[in-house]
Parts: structure tokens; C-alpha cells; sequence
């Protein structure tokens, strides 16, 4: 009995060592298991206004819940074919490093310690943001300078209240800073006036305005102090599949360079030769990204091309497009050439 | 000389008798009761005075209704939804048997439950969305239009065999064990039957809301309290290896918050073993039950210290071996009498199920979290928190009631 027990030991033991050999994910890229799966796992928030939320018949809704939908559709042909997880702040490296999600879509901001110690890999960032301020009307305040013995709302555990003391530093102005552990107290704190300033992204602080008692009386200054680029992630190595990641971005952007909306894309005749090529007519970008001829099709047809998720997600929370538009208009947004 | 008073004829005094009379006693009789109770009647006027203006005239309580099937089950998909009253069925059917076999207390509670259904059922109200906004509005309808509504058909199932089950279950009392054993196989079978295979399988991370909440907390419930039980025992064993395991264990995971527990299983195991994924749920399923068992030990040990000695002496003078000593002696007592301190537990339990919000579950609490940031429904949080509050304490208070029900029925603090 005793022998028994020990040799079945050993041989779990041994196949616990061997196994990560024999496992077929081995140096294989997520492009295949994405496609064997039949299924794409997209890491978002579920919390974060325009970007990810649950909409009231339990679908995942948002801006970037539109481009994981995007990337289903380039890969698999469907942007149903997607499975969300909804993901806090805490745990999203470690679910994209373990594998239990291809892509990481979740207002996430590019820095250079993520992008080499956090075992990650970025894309073109889908939205420029930055850290802002939102203060009342009536104080008559333009400048940050003007700030000078406020109180300012900031939630906890996040860059902003780290890039708040540091501007402040360097501009040599004292500030009171409360710290709030939820975004909804910070905003219900700052309109019952136990602060004179809230500072956060200013994405959040547009859309946050809005759920106000009068959004009238408040005003986001005309500052940045922070750069905020949120891109979407793959794990670090996987080249393959950040690619299509990547490209699958570029091409809302293409799209909307060049005027190719979700209804029009579906039956596009071009005799533009760029086009042509986007669109799998002609040439073969799909083969080099592993993908279907038509993916860019299916990509814009099932979201839209970049203005349109951003006109469905966050126009209704009256977030202007600033520089999250073309570099045709002053914006941006750049599609790197589809050849 | 006196005039004589006929005592029969004099009514007594107004002030020592009736409402006012109570009034006078209790709540004004000295002076500084009379201040207090002022100081008192104020601050309950101007807490509820904010309390009901707001409830009544800023709240927006539509934002409850319009989300009432998200708070139930979250993301999961809704042409999918069958599956989840297939698994009510089972257990209505389960419940019914149960409560006509076993009567008693199983009985009442049956009767609770099916009042609730009732009640659900003939509420006459259906939610109203208009197609180009975010309005909805309810209406009352007092006729049976109600029932073409997908969820009050299957809800008139749901009673219809509950009632039967209930019937069936008193007629036929050979049942037990095969109830038992029911209810034993239900757990693994309504899993799944939530989860599926093939094709329309619903991945683990599309469960939520109360939905999610529930499984969480049953599974721990279930399965904690055996194994607290076990651990308990262990700890009281003779046998030093045994004693310093279970020891060790309690001690450590009684040392470590919760929270940290459930980060271990969302963050690090997958590091650990990166060969294959374990399912989220199921990490955090056996996380809650790992930390709850724990304590539930520590109380079971206070149990079975409070028997006496001679128990276990009286039960090896008539040749008990030690497990039947354990399990007809000694513990039906030691258990009787924690029942308190077990109920708390479970109950703490239930509620901690909230924190898997914070590792990215779409429990109760984390669709809550995600309703109030639904662009339409952005600065309704208040509401939003009430009402899950209110479903959270009508759990506990059940729990809680029941439990008073049980020492009630088995006479703990009688002898």
C-alpha cells in the first residue's frame, strides 16, 4: 500500500514537471488559442462611466467593451464571440501575465514601468486623457496658481493623488487634499461643498459633472497636469497577437480618416488602392496578421470606425473629442499605413 | 360625620390608565424623562424629515425596477435564463418533499418561502420602458395581463410544485433518505445546470448578482461547517500530528483578514500553478469556505469544552467506540449549543461574500457598483445602496430568525 502511495506520488510529481512542456500552449501565440477557443477574453472595467458598464439587460457596454467586440469580430468573425471579465485595478497584470485573459482592455495608462516590469505589452493608445480639475464657477478661479489654500477632493490609491502633490510642489502652493475611497462620495462630498475642487481624470470629471445637482456651476479648467494615454495591453513576448491588437486599433482609425462607417463598410467598393487593401480586396495584410481577408471588415462593421464608438459611448456624457480625434483635425489619432 | 363614598361608583383617575396613562409612566413621569424624551422625539423628527423628503421627492427609485433582473443575476445571458429557474424547481421540489416529510419547522419555513413566491406572483405590477428614454415607470394592473410575462409563468410553476411536492411528501414518508440524498446530489447538479457545456455554455464569469451571492454563501455554509466540525476534532485529538496540523491551520487563517485570502486565490495561485486555470468562482468558492471553516472550529471547540467529562465516560461504560461516542453523545450536544455562535458565523459569512467584489466578481455588490456608473443612472447611488442593503438584511434576518426557531424546537437553554 505504502509503495503504491509513493510511486503515484512520484508520478504526479514528474508529470507536474514534464507538463508544462507538454502543454500545447508553448510557444504558441494567443492568436491560436483565441481561434482553437472560439473565443476571445477581454479583461475590462465594469464600472467606469462611457467605458465599461453593465447595461440593464446584462451586456457589457462601453467604449472599450467596443473594441474587444472589434477584436472578436477581425479574429472570429463575430463580436459576440467575446467573453468580458470585469477587472479591478489590483488584479489585472497578474489575470493578463496567468493567462486568464488574451487582451486587457481597461483604461489602462501606458507607462514605462508597466511596459517593461509589469510583463506587459502596450497598443496605440484608443484615448488620451488627462488629469484635470473641476472646481465652482463662482470662486472665479483660471489658474491653478489661484488654488492656493484649497481643498481638494481626490480618490484614493490611484497616480492622481501622487501627481496632485507633485504639481503642487512644484508649483509652491499649499493644498488641502481629502482623500475618498469611492468616486461616489468624492463627487457627492464635492457637490454638498465639503470640497472646493475635485481633481481626476478629466474624462471622469466631464462625465461626473453631468450627475450634478446643476451642472452649470461648475467648470473643468483649462489644464492638464498629467498625460493619461489609456491603451489596451497584450503579455509581454506575444508579438503575433499584439500585433492584430494593434492593428485591429489602427484600423478605427483608418476608418474614420477615411470616412468608412459601420453601415457603409459592409458593401464598400473602393478604387482607392489603400482602401482596397484594408478592406482584403486586394494584397494580403490579413495573411501577415494571421487573420481572415476581411477582418477589417468585420472589425469596422460590427463597432464602427473610431468616431462612432466614441459618438455611441462618450458624446452622451458630453466628453468633447479634444484630441482624441484624427490628426486630419488637429487631433491625435494617426493610423499607421495599411501596406 | 363622614359621608360615606361608595367605592364601586368612582372612576379611576384618566392619567393612570390608557395610552396616556402609559404615556405619563413611562415616557414623561419624572421630570428628566419628560426632557428626554423631547430631546429624543426632535432628533428622530429631523433625521426623518430628511430621510422621507429625500426618499419621497430627490430619490429616483426607478433606477430599482429597471435593474431588478440585473440585481438578480448580473451578466448572465438572458435567452439562458430557463436554466436558472430549472435549478428553483429543484429545490422547490426539494423544499416541498422536505416540508411534508419532516413537517415542523421545515414546514413553517416552507409556508414562508411559498408566501414570498406568492406575493411575488401576484403582484400585479409590470415595468415599463419607453423605447427613446431611460424612463421606465410601473404600473399597476389588476387583471391577469400580468401573467404573459415570461417570469410570472415560470414563477406560477415554481409555486404549483412547490405546493405539489408539498402534498406529494406528506402521503409518502418513506422518502428521507432519498430527500437527503437530494439534497446532497442538488448542489453539484444546479452547478451544472447553471454552467452547461458545449456551445451555450455560460461561463462562470458571466454569474452574478444575487445569483453569484447565493452559491457563494451556500457553498461556504454547506461545506464549511463540516469541515470546521472535522477540524474541531482534530484539534481535541490525542495524536500530536493531527493536533498541531489542524492547530496550525486555525491559527494561521484566523490570523490573516479575509480579504487577503481571497487575493491569494485570484492572484497568486494562477501563479503558482500556471499549468492549468481553476475557475474563479470556484477559487473563491473554496477560499470563503477555507476561511469560515476556521472559525467555525474555534466555535465548535467551545462546544464540545462545555461537555461535561462524564458524558464521554458514560458513553465508553456502555461500549460506545470513540466515533459513536462523537456522533450520538458528544457532539448533538456540543452543536445545540453553539447554535448561536454558528448562525453569527454563517451570517458573517454571507455578507463577507461581498468583498469577492473587490478581486472583479459581479456579485450583488459589484452589480450595484456597476449599475450606478451606467451613464443613464450616474449619481443614483443612494438608492441603489438602500436597496441592496435591504436584500442583504432580509437574508440575515431570516438566517437569524430561523436559527432562534431551531433552539426554540430543540430546547436549548431549557435543560
Amino acid at each position: 500500500m505504502k509503495k503504491l502511495c509513493f510511486r503515484i506520488s512520484v508520478l504526479v510529481l514528474a508529470f507536474l514537471m514534464v507538463s508544462p512542456i507538454l502543454s500545447d500552449n508553448h510557444e504558441s501565440s494567443i492568436l491560436d488559442k483565441v481561434k482553437k477557443r472560439g473565443r476571445l477574453i477581454c479583461g475590462v472595467n465594469k464600472e467606469l462611466p462611457g467605458f465599461g458598464y453593465l447595461s440593464q439587460d446584462g451586456k457589457y457596454k462601453g467604449f472599450d467593451v467596443d473594441f474587444g467586440r472589434a477584436i472578436a469580430a477581425a479574429v472570429l468573425g463575430d463580436p459576440d464571440k467575446v467573453e468580458f471579465r470585469s477587472l479591478k485595478a489590483a488584479d489585472r497584470f497578474p489575470a493578463l501575465q496567468t493567462g486568464e485573459i488574451d487582451v486587457l482592455i481597461r483604461n489602462t495608462t501606458m507607462t514605462l514601468t508597466r511596459d517593461t516590469a509589469n510583463g506587459a505589452d502596450f497598443c496605440p493608445p484608443n484615448f488620451y486623457d488627462g488629469q484635470g480639475f473641476m472646481l465652482r464657477k463662482k470662486l472665479g478661479i483660471t489658474s491653478l496658481k489661484e488654488l492656493d489654500g484649497a481643498t481638494i477632493g481626490v480618490t484614493a490609491g490611484s497616480t492622481t493623488e501622487l501627481n496632485l502633490a507633485d504639481k503642487m510642489r512644484t508649483l509652491g502652493i499649499k493644498v488641502e487634499s481629502i482623500v475618498f475611497e469611492e468616486t461616489e462620495t468624492l463627487y457627492q462630498s464635492y457637490d454638498q461643498g465639503r470640497c472646493d475642487a475635485v481633481t481626476s481624470d478629466k474624462s471622469q470629471l466631464i462625465s461626473r459633472r453631468a450627475s450634478l445637482k446643476n451642472p452649470d456651476e461648475h467648470i473643468i479648467l483649462d489644464v492638464t497636469i498629467s498625460k493619461e494615454p489609456l491603451a489596451p495591453v497584450t503579455v509581454h513576448g506575444d508579438n503575433k497577437w499584439n500585433d492584430v491588437v494593434s492593428w485591429v486599433v489602427y484600423a478605427t482609425f483608418f476608418a474614420e480618416e477615411h470616412n468608412i462607417t459601420q453601415a457603409k463598410v459592409k458593401n464598400l467598393k473602393s478604387d482607392n488602392p489603400e482602401i482596397k487593401r484594408f478592406l482584403g480586396d486586394t494584397g494580403n495584410i490579413g495573411e501577415l496578421l494571421g487573420l481572415p481577408k476581411d477582418w477589417a471588415r468585420h472589425a469596422i462593421g460590427a463597432v464602427g470606425h473610431y468616431g462612432e464608438i466614441f459618438e455611441r459611448n462618450l458624446t452622451p456624457l458630453g466628453l468633447p473629442r479634444g484630441v482624441n480625434k484624427p490628426w486630419t483635425e488637429g487631433g491625435l489619432l494617426y493610423a499607421m499605413p495599411f501596406r | 360625620m363622614e359621608e360615606q363614598v361608595d367605592i364601586q361608583q368612582i372612576k379611576p383617575p384618566t392619567y393612570a390608565k390608557g395610552p396616556v396613562g402609559w404615556l405619563r409612566e413611562n415616557l414623561f413621569s419624572p421630570w428628566y424623562n419628560a426632557i428626554l424624551t423631547c430631546v429624543a422625539l426632535l432628533f428622530l423628527y429631523f433625521v426623518f424629515k430628511g430621510l422621507l423628503t429625500w426618499a419621497f421627492t430627490e430619490a429616483e427609485w426607478n433606477v430599482i425596477p429597471a435593474n431588478l433582473q440585473l440585481f438578480a443575476i448580473g451578466p448572465y445571458p438572458r435567452d439562458q435564463v430557463y436554466r436558472i429557474w430549472i435549478c428553483l424547481y429543484i429545490l422547490s421540489v426539494l423544499l416541498g418533499l422536505s416540508a411534508g416529510v419532516w413537517r415542523g419547522i421545515v414546514q413553517r419555513w416552507t409556508i414562508v418561502v411559498g408566501s414570498i413566491l406568492l406575493v411575488f406572483l401576484v403582484i400585479p405590477f409590470e415595468i415599463v420602458q419607453r423605447e427613446d428614454s431611460h424612463l421606465v415607470s410601473i404600473e399597476f394592473r389588476f387583471n391577469l395581463i400580468w401573467l404573459i410575462f415570461e417570469s410570472r409563468r415560470w414563477l406560477l410553476g415554481d409555486v404549483a410544485l412547490l405546493i405539489g411536492a408539498f402534498f406529494l411528501g406528506q402521503r409518502i414518508t418513506r422518502l428521507r433518505p432519498w430527500i437527503l440524498g437530494g439534497w446532497v446530489l442538488s448542489f453539484p447538479i444546479i452547478m451544472f445546470v447553471l454552467h452547461g457545456f458545449g456551445e451555450n455554455a455560460v461561463q462562470t464569469s458571466m454569474w452574478g448578482g444575487l445569483l453569484l451571492t447565493l452559491i457563494l454563501a451556500v457553498f461556504g455554509i454547506v461545506v464549511s461547517f463540516p469541515l470546521g466540525v472535522f477540524l474541531a476534532l482534530c484539534r481535541q485529538s490525542k495524536l500530536p500530528a493531527i493536533k498541531w496540523v489542524s492547530t496550525f491551520y486555525i491559527e494561521t487563517v484566523r490570523g490573516v483578514p479575509l480579504i487577503t485570502i481571497l487575493f491569494m486565490g485570484s492572484v497568486l495561485i494562477p501563479i503558482f500553478i500556471p499549468y492549468f486555470t481553476i475557475d474563479q468562482v470556484l477559487r473563491m468558492m473554496v477560499a470563503i469556505t477555507l476561511f469560515s471553516a476556521a472559525y467555525m472550529a474555534e466555535n465548535v471547540r467551545g462546544g464540545l469544552q462545555a461537555i461535561p467529562r462524564g458524558q464521554h465516560e458514560a458513553a465508553q461504560a456502555v461500549g460506545l467506540n470513540y466515533v459513536q461516542s462523537m456522533m450520538f453523545i458528544v457532539l448533538p450536544q456540543a452543536l445545540r449549543s453553539v447554535i448561536p455562535a454558528i448562525v453569527g458565523q454563517f451570517i458573517a459569512l454571507f455578507k463577507d461574500t461581498s468583498l469577492v467584489y473587490i478581486i472583479g466578481l459581479i456579485d450583488l455588490f459589484g452589480v450595484a457598483k456597476s449599475i450606478i456608473t451606467n451613464p443613464v443612472w450616474l449619481g443614483r447611488h443612494v438608492e441603489v445602496y438602500i436597496f441592496i442593503a435591504l436584500i442583504y438584511f432580509s437574508f440575515c434576518y431570516a438566517m437569524s430568525k430561523a436559527s432562534q426557531e431551531i433552539e426554540a424546537d430543540l430546547g436549548v437553554g431549557k435543560h
